[in-house]
């Protein structure tokens, strides 16, 4: 009733203000009688359920609204949610349509054709399960539960870690660590004995100085990272953004260094040499906390702002005048470490050198620069003790990637390709929530690694790539109708974040908890799963951190007081998580193990003539290819159109939005064309593809063929030594205007 | 300097240029023209006492002003995309806007258009037995018959017969105003630079009498008045010409934007249909031919007249659709 | 009271999260907007400038969508907002061909659709979408005749530029430089 009151009042007042004209229109009874206008519901008096986006894996806490039928009408952000602030990023609020998508995966299905061809039968969740458990025990009888694998990503992994821990198999990997950021993670641990994770605790908010190192934040749309940068712009802050292409983050900044790709070493080098020579590095800081400056000094003198200018193709005076702000602004410059990092295949030195150079910054610990996070982490609802897998993926990796702190994706994958005779067969394999056909490189590889296995579920939303080679589809709900567990992160403001469902699974769908528990049970796993509903799990551990489901349900998040200093108390003995208790810049593992123990400059490869770089990235309006088919984020950007400078585009004779097909220099050519958007954002020498399109699955009807997929051009993988992370940006390509399938195509 | 939409915006109609008015509209502006041309020569023609020499311009000609402002009327409503709620246009009357007060013109002139041959019945009827034309003359003779069987249409139709020349001098004014607003109708939107010009609302009026002049020169089986209407219609295009020299100047004179829709035609896209085919078509070659008709020289009379009235209707697709084009903003 | 904005175009990075807010606000069918993003680039590599406008109906001081429009559809409410009515709109067009910023479009049941400023949400004290989900928060909204207002002290403050002024329209949307 209030609704229609207040279109009543406006509409009198409409006519009193705009008054102009002889209107007789006053009849909107008649027209009423027809079609009512339907005002959107109040938020201060629509229903509204808290929620975890995973959208992408920021992770923001929100609060869905219903409509006044109870439908899912919107997403906001949580307003005490430090992860978001209240604001979600266009994917969280653009989060109804992974929830609306028609071409969602709805019932359970069994392969009938050959892996790779889209044949399925749909089938009953029961006889699904029986077939999975069946296939597992035959696995189990020749090969062991050790066999199976799991490849997972987001908030549905956990349910199935569980699983495959109960299991007694201990093959676990994501895309987010070799394919992300492991090799960030690696060399911060080197250096401060300790990681970054998510979100990262980069302290912009009380920065001046912000080094951004081919993080193109704003294309990246992680929402902290976002929030931060923009307040630290209007507090006059500096912006250094070192990126082959004029990012949107470039465009913020005060300082834009077009550096030539895969020389960043060579920069951040030249960067120490100048604060450590000038010494405007801070050197009370350096004496109390590092370890091996006069190692690094006697390192870096010989790469000079003149040798990098050579190689960076930037200019030493440039190179000089940066290193000089973010000195002149330090403690509060952070350089920031990025998310993404597996680039060139010595990624590990090359965070290991953005590392350092905040340790010689002064930045970490201090304010404006890194501060310490802390983290709220109820305890596990109470199970029996785990068996101990025989083997894990530690034992095939951990010796020669010393760093792999986590499962290796592309080594997982390795250990089930034919060919491999070791003794760590991987045979079986559960994909989660993971397209890992886009996410992880060497495709080929990847597929004859899914032909070889004798099991692959594949637990999803969508029927993305992966579900072709499946032998089992799972259809898993949204975020928006299950429970998961507890967002606990690592934050500045310690804290805890609910998902609870906000509608009722569609078709057929079931939440990742209720999947793995009927799998866990029918492989005779029940004693783990004392539980039957997953709020009793939720309930149970918020209690035992003051809280409960009930009052969650009304608050979404939680926020605890810090217990532990946010910043190195400078009047303490303060000891790092090293070998030598001080930062480490000069790594005693690494020399012990062989690896360099401080960074050195390596030559990358060249574009063969007639190629370029090819730099991918991101839109900010999605998360690589999990949201290109979501219909709203759809309909925000249907296509990562292909960057390419005016120069190239003359010698090609390409227009704007002409069509045209990618070959790097292996020969491989991209099943579908990308739009070509000519731009000067872009160097000559590089071209600029978005991530996540041009999805082979014609079964995600809106993206389906829409622009060529990166991930097709990335044949050339380098492997970082110390993570066995995945070096993805040594391929180059070369621009084709004229169809390649044409005499192919039936 | 790159300018593109970051976020995509594929709604029909809005990109790279506003095109939602196609050729209904241009039909609607030409039809809403014509017929103010037809009552116009008919208006004055009657006024100056010439009913008798001109009986096709007077009398026979506005017989089809009504069907055709009723088809403009039909394009309008066909082109409107809520057309269930077409009603509302006539629950308000908003002088500012000129798709309002068209509307209005429209009703009255068409009720006008519609009194102006029913008071004519008897002279039609006569002209219609004079050229042995006996099926139609059964329309004539029953509404003659209807007329007379009832009080109220009697009483309106002796009224107008009556008052006519009173309804004469409002038909005047009512059909010019037709006819500029079939201009103005443009020039009234800002946004477009190319019809944001005062010269628009006479142009379109005296293309839109050419057209009229033009309609009777084709249909009417009388010599003299063919003759008269080319002479009227060779002055009608010399205005039309310097009307449409003056727009042009006075749009290079102005703003860039301004230069910008100017240059459509004078190098741009539609230099070759606008000077080509519709100056030397639509009014250039008929102009010649109907000089020569009016030296002696034998011309199938129809040739300039559908000249004239083919060139009219192009002149408006034109206007319209390169109207659309001329925008602020342009995308690329 | 008039109200407007103003847009900080040295935050915002284009997300398009206004675009969406603005969708499942106000039901925006799928393949419409009534907001969007522009992308500006200046200059030659390396030397460039780059800058991104979220747009909306700028609700124009002068009006005219609101003087083109033949049934009053069209019209104007308290604080200035420009509003349709959907049940008096016939779907002529000839607002759509007035507004020099491609603000309104045909929604696909007929009737001319466009930015409400949310004027539903104003009444609870809240932002517009935009505004409120903004990420970088670019966007102020307020009152312009308060000169106490942030988007008033923040035009005072700081040098601005409204879009296609020349078109005579009166634009309500700023832009901070």
């Amino acid at each position: 009733m209030d609704n229609i009151n207040r279109r009543d009042f406006i509409k009198i007042s409409s006519v009193a203000t705009a008054g102009m004209a002889l209107t007789w229109s006053g009849t909107s009874f008649v027209s009423d009688l027809l079609k009512g206008e339907v005002v959107p519901l109040s938020e201060s008096i629509a229903k509204k359920v808290p929620t975890v986006c995973e959208v992408c894996f920021w992770n923001c806490a929100g609060w869905a609204y219903l409509d006044r039928d109870d439908n899912l009408q919107k997403i906001k952000g949580n307003a005490i949610d430090p992860h978001c602030n209240g604001r979600l990023c266009p994917r969280g609020t653009g989060g109804v349509g992974m929830y609306a998508d028609e071409d969602r995966l709805k019932k359970p299905m069994i392969r009938e054709g050959k892996p790779g061809e889209q044949k399925f039968r749909e089938v009953s969740w029961d006889e699904a399960i029986d077939h999975i458990v069946k296939k597992m025990k035959g696995i189990e009888a020749k090969h062991g539960r050790e066999a199976m694998a799991l490849l997972h990503h987001g908030k549905t992994g956990p349910h199935f870690e569980f699983l495959f821990e109960a299991y007694g198999s201990g093959n676990i990997a994501e895309p987010a660590g070799a394919q992300c950021l492991i090799t960030r993670e690696a060399g911060f641990i080197t250096t401060y004995g300790a990681g970054l994770a998510s979100p990262e605790p980069t302290d912009t908010r009380n920065a001046d100085c912000l080094v951004l190192i081919g993080n193109h934040i704003g294309e990246n749309m992680h929402n902290g990272h976002v929030q931060d940068m923009s307040h630290l712009i209007e507090q006059g802050g500096t912006v250094i953004t070192v990126d082959p292409r004029f990012s949107t983050a470039a465009g913020h900044s005060k300082y834009w260094l077009p550096i030539k790709p895969g020389t960043d070493i060579a920069l951040l080098l030249a960067w120490m040499n100048v604060i450590i020579n000038e010494e405007i590095y801070d050197k009370e800081y350096v004496e109390k906390y590092t370890y091996g400056f006069d190692l690094l000094k006697d390192h870096v003198q010989k790469y000079t702002p003149e040798w990098a200018a050579a190689i960076t193709t930037l200019s030493a005076a440039d190179i000089r005048k940066t290193a000089k702000v973010m000195a002149g602004l330090a403690p509060k410059t952070i350089v920031h470490p990025g998310r993404h990092t597996a680039w060139y295949g010595d990624d590990t030195q090359r965070t290991r050198a953005i590392a350092i150079l905040n340790a010689l910054l002064g930045s970490w610990g201090r304010v404006g620069g890194f501060y310490f996070p802390e983290r709220i982490k109820p305890p596990h609802y109470p199970h029996p003790q785990m068996p101990k897998p025989k083997w894990t993926w530690k034992d095939y990796t951990k010796e020669k990637h010393k760093m792999a702190i986590m499962g290796i994706t592309n080594i997982v994958i390795d250990h089930a390709l034919p060919e491999y005779k070791g003794k760590h067969k991987i045979k079986g394999m559960f994909i989660t929530a993971t397209n890992i056909i886009q996410s992880v490189p060497d495709v080929e590889k990847t597929k004859r690694a899914l032909q070889n296995l004798d099991l692959v579920v594949v637990v999803d939303t969508m029927p993305s790539e992966i579900t072709g080679y499946a032998d089992v589809i799972l259809p898993e709900a949204t975020y928006l109708e299950r429970y998961d567990h507890l967002r606990t992160s690592h934050h500045k403001v310690p804290n805890i974040a609910l998902r609870a469902p906000v509608m009722k699974p569609r078709w057929e769908t079931k939440p990742g908890w209720w999947i793995a528990r009927e799998i866990g049970i029918k492989l005779g796993l029940e004693k783990y799963y004392p539980w039957k509903d997953f709020e009793e799990v939720l309930d149970w551990q918020l209690k035992q951190v003051g809280t409960s489901l009930e009052e969650m349900k009304k608050i979404g998040v939680k926020r605890y007081s810090k217990k532990k200093p946010l910043y190195i108390n400078e009047n303490e003995e303060y000891w790092f998580n090293t070998n030598t208790g001080k930062i480490e810049l000069y790594s005693t593992d690494f020399a012990e193990w062989g690896y360099d123990p401080m960074p050195v400059y390596k030559e990358k490869d060249e574009a063969p003539v007639g190629f370029f770089n090819l730099i991918y990235g991101r839109v900010p309006m999605h998360t690589f290819g999990r949201t290109t088919n979501n219909p709203n984020l759809y309909d925000l950007k249907e296509e990562g159109h292909l960057w390419v400078h005016p120069k190239v585009a003359k010698i090609y004779g390409i227009e704007s939005g002409q069509e045209v097909w990618l070959k790097n220099q292996d020969g491989k050519i991209s099943t579908f064309p990308s739009k070509v958007r000519i731009t000067q954002r872009i160097s000559p020498t590089s071209v600029y593809l978005p991530h996540g399109f041009g999805s082979k699955s014609k079964k995600l009807s809106r993206t389906y063929g829409k622009g060529s997929a990166d991930y097709e051009m990335l044949t050339n993988i380098k492997i970082d030594p110390e993570t066995g992370g995945t070096g993805m940006r040594n391929n180059f390509v070369t621009l084709l205007t004229e169809n390649p399938h044409k005499n192919i195509e039936s | 300097m790159e300018q593109l939409l970051a976020t995509d915006r594929h709604i029909h109609g809005l990109y790279p240029h506003v095109d939602i008015w196609g050729f209904p509209i241009s039909a609607y502006l030409f039809l809403g023209g014509l017929a103010a041309g037809i009552l116009v020569f008919a208006a004055i023609y009657y006024l100056l006492g010439r009913e008798k020499e001109m009986p096709f311009t007077v009398k026979i000609a506005p017989i089809f002003a009504f069907p055709i402002i009723m088809l403009g009327l039909f394009l309008l409503i066909f082109d409107l995309h809520h057309k269930l709620f077409v009603w509302q246009l006539f629950l308000a009357a908003r002088p500012e806007s000129p798709m309002s007060w068209g509307a209005w013109t429209l009703v009255i002139v068409s009720v006008f258009s519609l009194l102006w041959p029913l008071s004519f019945v008897d002279s039609i009827d006569d002209y219609l037995i004079k050229r042995g034309w006996s099926k139609m003359t059964k329309v004539t003779e029953a509404i003659i018959k209807f007329e007379h069987k009832w009080i109220i249409p009697h009483f309106i139709i002796m009224s107008f017969r009556k008052y006519r020349k009173f309804f004469a001098v409002v038909l005047l004014i009512y059909s010019i105003i037709l006819g500029i607003y079939t201009g103005i109708l443009l020039s009234a939107f800002n946004a477009h630079p190319l019809w944001n010009n005062p010269i628009l609302g006479p142009l379109f009026l005296t293309s839109g009498v050419s057209t009229g002049s033009a309609f009777v020169m084709w249909l009417s089986d009388n010599h003299k008045e063919r003759l008269l209407m080319s002479a009227i219609d060779m002055s009608l295009i010399a205005i039309e010409l310097f009307f449409i020299v003056h727009m042009f100047m006075g749009m290079e004179a102005g703003a860039e934007v301004y230069k910008q829709a100017a240059h459509m035609f004078l190098g741009g896209e539609f230099t070759a249909v606008f000077w080509g085919v519709f100056v030397g078509l639509g009014l250039i070659l008929p102009f010649t031919l109907e000089a020569l008709e009016l030296r002696g020289f034998h011309i199938p009379t129809a040739l300039p007249a559908l000249l004239i009235l083919a060139g009219g209707l192009l002149f408006r697709i034109l206007m319209v659709s390169a109207g659309q084009m001329s925008e602020y903003a342009m995308f690329p | 009271m008039r109200l407007g904005m103003a847009i900080d175009i040295t935050k915002c990075v284009g997300c398009g999260d206004c675009v969406v807010a603005c969708q499942t606000e106000n039901n925006v069918p799928i393949g419409y907007s009534r907001d969007w993003i522009m992308e500006f680039v200046e200059g030659d590599f390396p030397n460039l400038n780059l800058h991104f406008e979220t747009q909306r109906c700028n609700h124009c001081e002068d009006t005219p969508c609101v003087r083109t429009c033949p049934t009053g559809a069209s019209h104007v409410i308290e604080g200035g907002i420009v509003k349709v009515t959907h049940n008096e709109c016939i779907g002529c067009g000839a607002c759509i061909e007035a507004c020099p910023y491609d603000a309104r479009y045909f929604h696909p049941d007929g009737y001319v659709d466009k930015c409400t400023f949310c004027d539903h949400r104003l009444e609870d004290g809240l932002d517009p979408a935009c505004v409120s989900v903004c990420p970088t928060e670019c966007m102020h909204f307020g009152d312009l005749d308060d000169p106490g207002s942030e988007v008033s002290k923040l035009l005072k403050e700081r040098e601005n530029y409204s879009i296609i002024p020349e078109a005579g329209t009166k634009p309500q949307i700023f832009y901070l430089k």
